[in-house]
This record gives C-alpha cells, sequence and structure tokens, in this order.
C-alpha cells in the first residue's frame, strides 16, 4: 500500500518480491548524493524572513546536509526498517552529532515510531526532528545573565574557535542594545592577541582595559573589573588567551583568573562562555567538559557555522553536560552574532 | 565516551571464540562494528571510514591468526598496519626549489593555526641554515600583520608588510622581489583564513598561486576538525592543488581522526604536526604514531608489538629474577628505562597499558624531562653506589646532584622512589607477575607500578 505512494519518487522502484534484493543495490546507490554533498543545490525549502535571514544564510549549508539527506532517504525506503534507522543513525554521525549521542536519539526515534504506530517513512523524519529540539530545549536559555552594573561576561575557549571575534560582536550587540561596555585584554599570551581585542574596540567605540603581552592575565582582569566598578559600565566582557583544554598549567592559570572573578563580583551577575567551533568534531565534548570543571561555563557560543560544518556537536554537548548554546556565529561580520534559538534552529535544519 | 577501549572490546567480542586458526567473516563482521565505532568517534569522515572498513574486511576474513596473538589482538593488528599504510610515508621534507628564493603558501581555515604555524615553520628552517622571510597577507583580520611580526620577531626572521590596504596578490608579488634583492632563499606566505565555500577569497588564493608559483602550498589543518575536515581538504586541493598539510594543536587530546579523511579525500601527504604553542614545537608526522592514536589508548596491541620488539626477551627474563631476588640496581633501573625510552613517548606507554584505566591516566603527567634527570643523577653515582644505594649518604648525595646537574631534593626523591619501587616489585613479581605475563608477555615496568 505504502509502496504505491512512493512510487514516483523512487528510480529503483521494487517489486515486492525483489525488496530485499534490491535493497543493497539502492543502498550503493544512494552513497552517490552523500559524497558529493555541498557541491550541488538542489531546491531549497527555506523560505524564513529577514529576522532570521542571516541565519538562513549561514545555516543553509547546514540545512543541505542533513535535510536533503534524509529527505532522499526517507524518499527511497518504502517501509520502516532496520536499514532506515542504520541510515539515519550515519546521516546523524556525519553531522558531527557523535556515536554516542546519535545512538541515543536513534534509539528514542524506534521507541517513538512505535509509540505513535508510525508506518510511514515520512513520518520518521518529522520525529526526528522533535527528538533533536527536545535535546535542545531541554537545556535551552538563549538570554545572557546581565542584570547588575557592572555584570561580567568571560569567554574561553581552546586556541583558534573565535574568541576574540565573539567577543567583538557581542560587544556591538550590547552597546546597539544601548549598553555601555568595556573590554578586557586577557589574553596577554598569544602574539598580537590585544592589538586584535582594541581594534574591534574601536570599531564598536569601546575602551579596552590591558596590561603589556606576557603579562598576568590575573591582574588585567583584576584591574578591569576595578575599572568596571568605578566607571559603572554595565557589561565587561573579558577576552582570555586560548588554551588547550588538557594542558594542566594553562587550565591551572584560568582557574586562578576565575578565582578573582569570583572574589571580586560577589553578587554580580556573571556569565562563562565557552567558545566552540562548530568545525569541531567529538572532542568538543572533551573540551566542554573540562572547561566546565575549571570555569563553571553558563552557556556556549558556536562559532563557524556559515562553512559547510554541521555544528552537530551542539546536540551532544547540550545533551551530555546541561549547559544551552547561547549564541552562534555566522559570519565575519560585526552583526553576525545570533541568539540561539533550538526551534529555528532544527526548522532551519529540516524545513 | 562510548569508545574506552578497542581493544578490551574486540576481545570481548572475540571472547566467545575459543580455537585460534583462520578469521571467519562473521566474526571478521561483528569486529569491524567495533572498529567503525572507534574510527566514527575519532572524527574520521564517514566516508572514508566505509572504505576503510571494507578493504580491512577483505583482508581480514580467512587470515591466518598469528600463533602469539588473540583473534581480536589480531584483527587490530590488520586495522592497526592499514590505518599506517594509509596514512602515508613520512613526508615532512619541504620540496625547495633549484632557483631560490622557495616560496612556501600557507593557507586554510580561521583559526587552524595558520601565523604560528609561519612562524614555527621559518624557525625549523631556520635552524636547518635557510634565510628565511614571512609574508603577511592576511589583510583582513584585526592585528594579523601585528601577529606575524611579533612573531617574526620571536625567531629572529624578518617579516614583509605592506600594511592592510595593498591586496594580497600585491603583497605577496613585492615579497618574492624583496626576499631576491635581500638574499632570502625561503618565502613563507602567510594567508588569512578562509572558508572553503566562500568563492572570492578562495579566488584570491588562486591569483596568488597562480602569480607567484609557490613551490610548496601547504594547507593548514585543526587536528580537532570533524566529519567537515573532508570538505574543507577537498575545496583547498581543488582550488590550489596543495602538496601537503600540517595538521596542528595535534598537542591535545583529540583523536585526531581528520587526519585519516584528509588522506581519504586529498592522498597529499601530512608533512608536519604542531605540538605546542612554543615556536619549536613543529615535529615530522609519523603515521604510525597517528595510526595509532586514531584507534584510541589502550592499545594493547601496539604495546605488545612495541615490547617484543624493543624489549631484550633475555635481559628481561634476568631482570625478572633479580627482582625475584631483590638484587635490582640502579643499573638495572637505568637500564630498562633505556629500554622504555627506545619504544617511544612514555605518554603513549602509560595508555598502552592494559587495565590501567584512562581516566587515572589523565592525571598522570609524565615529564619527559624528568626521565633526563633521572638517566643523569643515576650516570652520577659511581658502580659501588648503583648496586648498593644504602651506602649513598649526605655528601654522596651532594655530589651526584653536582654532577648531574640536579639538587640534593632531586636525588633524595629518586632514591626513594627507588627504594619504594624495590619494595613494590617484591610484591609484584608474585601474582601479579603472573597475571601480566599472561595478558601481554614479558613486561617488567618497576617505576610504573
Amino acid at each position: 500500500m505504502l509502496k504505491n505512494l512512493f512510487k514516483g519518487n523512487d528510480e529503483d522502484n521494487p517489486t515486492e518480491e525483489e525488496t530485499s534484493k534490491e535493497q543493497e543495490h539502492a543502498q550503493s546507490n544512494r552513497e552517490n548524493p552523500r559524497v558529493q554533498e555541498g557541491e550541488e543545490a538542489p531546491e531549497e525549502g527555506l523560505s524564513l524572513g529577514g529576522l532570521f535571514g542571516r541565519l538562513k544564510e549561514g545555516l543553509t549549508k547546514t540545512k543541505k546536509g542533513i535535510t536533503d539527506r534524509v529527505d532522499d532517504l526517507v524518499k527511497s525506503y518504502t517501509k520502516i526498517d532496520e536499514d532506515l534507522f542504520e541510515e539515519l543513525e550515519e546521516i546523524l554521525i556525519t553531522a558531527d552529532i557523535g556515536v554516542n549521542t546519535t545512538m541515543e536519539i536513534i534509539d528514542q526515534l524506534r521507541d517513538r515510531v512505535r509509540e505513535n504506530k508510525a508506518t510511514d517513512p515520512m513520518e520518521v523524519k518529522g520525529l526526528l526532528k522533535e527528538l533533536l529540539t527536545e535535546a535542545l530545549e531541554e537545556v535551552a536559555n538563549p538570554t545572557l545573565d546581565l542584570k547588575t552594573t557592572p555584570s561580567i561576561i568571560m569567554v574561553v575557549g581552546v586556541n583558534g574557535v573565535g574568541k576574540t571575534t565573539s567577543i567583538g560582536k557581542i560587544a556591538h550587540k550590547l552597546k546597539a542594545e544601548g549598553k555601555n561596555v568595556l573590554l578586557a585584554a586577557g589574553d596577554t599570551f598569544r602574539a598580537g592577541a590585544i592589538e586584535q581585542l582594541k581594534i574591534w574596540g574601536e570599531r564598536s567605540g569601546i575602551d579596552v582595559i590591558s596590561h603589556q603581552e606576557g603579562s598576568d592575565p590575573a591582574a588585567v582582569i583584576y584591574d578591569a573589573i576595578q575599572a568596571a566598578k568605578s566607571r559603572k559600565v554595565d557589561v565587561l566582557i573579558c577576552d582570555t588567551a586560548g588554551r588547550l583544554h588538557n594542558k594542566k598549567n594553562l587550565m591551572n592559570e584560568l582557574g586562578k583568573v576565575f578565582k578573582i572573578v569570583k572574589r571580586e563580583c560577589e553578587g554580580l551577575s556573571q556569565e562563562s562562555l565557552l567558545v566552540l567551533d562548530a568545525t569541531t568534531g567529538q572532542n568538543a565534548i572533551q573540551q566542554a567538559k573540562i572547561f566546565k570543571e575549571v570555569t563553571d561555563i553558563s552557556g556556549l557560543i558556536l562559532t563557524k557555522l556559515d562553512g559547510t560544518a554541521k555544528g552537530g556537536i551542539v546536540i551532544s554537548v547540550s545533551k551530555e553536560l546541561k549547559v544551552p548554546v547561547k549564541l552562534i556565529g555566522v559570519g565575519e561580520k560585526l552583526e553576525d552574532l545570533q541568539s540561539f534559538e533550538p526551534k529555528i534552529f532544527v526548522d532551519a535544519l529540516f524545513d | 565516551m562510548i569508545f574506552e577501549g578497542l581493544a578490551e572490546k574486540l576481545q570481548n567480542t572475540f571472547s566467545k571464540l575459543k580455537s585460534k586458526g583462520k578469521l571467519n567473516e562473521k566474526d571478521v563482521i561483528a569486529a569491524m562494528r567495533e572498529v567503525k565505532m572507534a574510527l566514527l568517534e575519532a572524527d574520521v569522515n564517514f566516508k572514508v571510514v566505509k572504505d576503510f572498513i571494507g578493504r580491512v574486511k577483505e583482508r581480514a576474513v580467512g587470515d591466518e591468526v598469528l600463533e602469539s596473538l588473540t583473534p581480536g589482538q589480531h584483527v587490530i593488528k590488520i586495522v592497526k598496519d592499514e590505518l599506517t599504510h594509509l596514512m602515508g610515508d613520512t613526508q615532512s621534507k619541504i620540496n625547495f626549489s633549484n632557483k631560490p628564493p622557495t616560496i612556501i603558501m600557507m593557507a586554510g581555515l580561521q583559526g587552524a593555526g595558520k601565523t604560528t604555524t609561519c612562524g614555527k615553520l621559518a624557525k625549523l628552517l631556520k635552524k636547518q641554515g635557510k634565510r628565511p622571510l614571512l609574508v603577511a597577507c592576511d589583510i583582513y583580520r584585526p592585528a594579523a600583520i601585528n601577529q606575524l611580526e611579533t612573531v617574526g620577531k620571536q625567531v629572529e626572521v624578518p617579516v614583509f608588510s605592506m600594511g592592510d590596504k595593498e591586496k594580497p596578490v600585491t603583497i605577496a608579488k613585492e615579497s618574492i622581489l624583496h626576499a631576491e634583492k635581500h638574499g632570502n632563499d625561503v618565502v613563507i606566505i602567510d594567508t588569512a583564513g578562509r572558508l572553503h565555500i566562500d568563492s572570492n577569497l578562495m579566488n584570491e588564493l588562486k591569483e596568488i598561486d597562480e602569480l607567484v608559483h609557490p613551490h610548496e602550498k601547504l594547507l593548514v589543518l585543526d587536528s580537532m576538525t570533524g566529519q567537515d575536515a573532508v570538505n574543507v581538504a577537498k575545496e583547498f586541493n581543488e582550488t590550489i592543488e596543495i602538496n601537503g598539510v600540517i595538521l596542528t594543536k595535534l598537542d591535545g587530546d583529540t583523536r585526531g581522526g581528520a587526519a585519516l579523511s584528509i588522506r581519504g579525500v586529498t592522498d597529499k601527504p601530512i608533512k608536519f604536526v604542531g605540538m605546542g604553542e612554543k615556536l619549536d614545537e613543529l615535529e615530522a608526522f609519523h603515521p604510525d604514531r597517528m595510526a595509532s592514536r586514531i584507534l584510541g589508548m589502550g592499545d594493547m596491541l601496539s604495546l605488545i608489538e612495541k615490547a617484543e620488539s624493543s624489549f631484550d626477551q633475555k635481559k628481561a627474563r634476568e631482570m625478572e629474577e633479580k627482582l625475584r631476588t631483590q638484587q635490582f640496581t640502579f643499573d638495572d633501573f637505568l637500564d630498562q628505562l633505556e629500554q622504555i625510552r627506545n619504544m617511544g613517548p612514555i605518554g603513549d606507554m602509560l595508555n598502552m597499558l592494559p587495565g590501567v584505566p584512562s581516566k587515572q591516566m589523565k592525571n598522570l603527567n609524565v615529564d619527559e624531562k624528568e626521565l633526563n634527570h633521572i638517566q643523569a643523577i643515576i650516570q652520577s653515582m659511581t658502580r659501588d653506589e648503583r648496586t648498593n644505594p644504602g651506602i649513598i649518604n649526605g655528601s654522596r648525595r651532594k655530589r651526584i646532584a653536582r654532577g648531574s646537574g640536579t639538587s640534593v631534593q632531586q636525588v633524595n626523591k629518586l632514591i626513594k622512589q627507588f627504594e619504594q619501587t624495590r619494595k613494590m616489585m617484591k610484591q609484584f613479581s608474585g601474582a601479579g607477575m603472573d597475571k601480566l605475563k599472561k595478558k601481554g608477555g614479558k613486561f617488567n615496568m618497576p617505576f610504573f607500578g
């Protein structure tokens, strides 16, 4: 019965007797579009308005990845069977969601398919979308806690994820909202980092508290906190040097900085944001785990979503660590920073 | 992590298998599922994994299981061999042009570590007697030029820059003339980070390529990159036909599956790996180490392999005897230390030890320098002192510290550790040793217990 529904779509169009034989064949055919993903751009079902235009722009590639392939896949299956789940599993893995989380999601999907007595492979897509959204919504909280004056935002992460750039964007965004912002050049290690932050500051007309390259980052942050208090700024955003989470000494140094923040900012609103690069694979989970231990991160910033990377790690990290994604970076311009909304994120992936 | 030790999982998969003989298809398929998971968890691209598994399956089915190995170990051996093979040879060389200057162009995504790597490469080449020139072609990122200039100062290599108002193509072209005039025989061009789908910036890269014809075009890639590594490598390779790859941030704890992915789609060699933030931390790429790493820690087989090849069986027997009779001396200690060091970095070794939880390992920071100190201290002892540590009194300790360039505290610490080890080994040589032997052949490591 169901087969007839899909006859037009399925090129292989197997008859009932041949289905099992053809399955293997069909499977290998389906692999090809995946290999060439990102090269062709079939019609897009996206028509989000201006508000989300930029997000959409950034996510189009991502969307093409998962959605088209799920569509292709779903269309080419005529009934829900193990192969379908297996293929869905593979698609999620290819999106960097990770083996662990993928297995969980697929297991839940199985349950849900059973509960809903779903018999149509097309329904599976909807259920999968639901599950992914739920995973993100469970911990969702896109707002930054900036109630007090001053409030403080610490930005941490491994090398090269885009911390300084993200700070430039956040500062710009807050300033546009009418807030009085101050920046602290806490990356005293990397060559040119202080200069880089100063340039971002200039672009938005924001002061930067800095010491010399090579000086103690804790001292810079301390000074910046004092300055923020005496100047009565609304938000102080502190840059920190990129560090690999497995470098004990560097993590200890960060711990020291946070100790000072904790001591000097008692009673003040604090955000500790971990920046993750969307192109990063499973290591992001490890990064988040260890940074969370040392800095008690309150949220994530997912950067570089304007590439072809799927950013699936967000789902794993949210699920495993219960830390919400707060902001996403979708481009190199000052305004290319968006609040993270699970619904919109997944909608943009699947619509 | 779902995957803590491939070796263990495979052992479980094969635990029902009593007879050795040939690997049959059913077993191999079961094993390959675990291998597949391991590779995916290590961020190897899905398509690359599938190809790889197919190849290994073909090779493994019907393969005679080696006498000394369990079927599970044998499968890992095949997997590791294939992985090493796929990773290519060690080709950590720069192709120098007959007619200087040799032009090297670095390219990659934002934040991959291009500028730092430029500095590292300049330092390396300078050490080889070259006179490199660094060229600042990243006119987009704020303070990128400033960063390269600072890096240049640190490695004492001149930096050519024309500010951020000139086009990168112009800067590149001018830099070659500058190098010719100033006798620089290598030009290293630092380009801006760009997305592989940004056609404007990719075209810019192509323009530079067509104008200055670099002899080496190196893609700088973050070793933590996930499934997307294939897209990045493919696009860059198609645009500028890269000569090789530099994998950065490998001093992190990523499994680095991206290395396999890029080999899978470009077939270009990985030439160097970035191993730290300091500018001398650029190392040659070792395919076998990378293979072990991608397969995950707890790779017991490579330990066995390494142990068998570098551990002198006779010496090991002697050692065992000594341990039993408690004649273990500083000389033996030194001897073992050297043998073990022949096997590779100690951190790796510890990770490969069977039955040692990787969580514990994370807190164990093994400093290779520390081992150098130990070696120096023992070598500063007289023969008598080595065989009979009891005679080492205060003034001897002072002398040993002076001789080895360490402190008395360090000498004290070592002697104390040695005594403890001796004690421990006495217990260990009873029950524990037999267990170890059963698992991994002759393998005694007194000071790691």
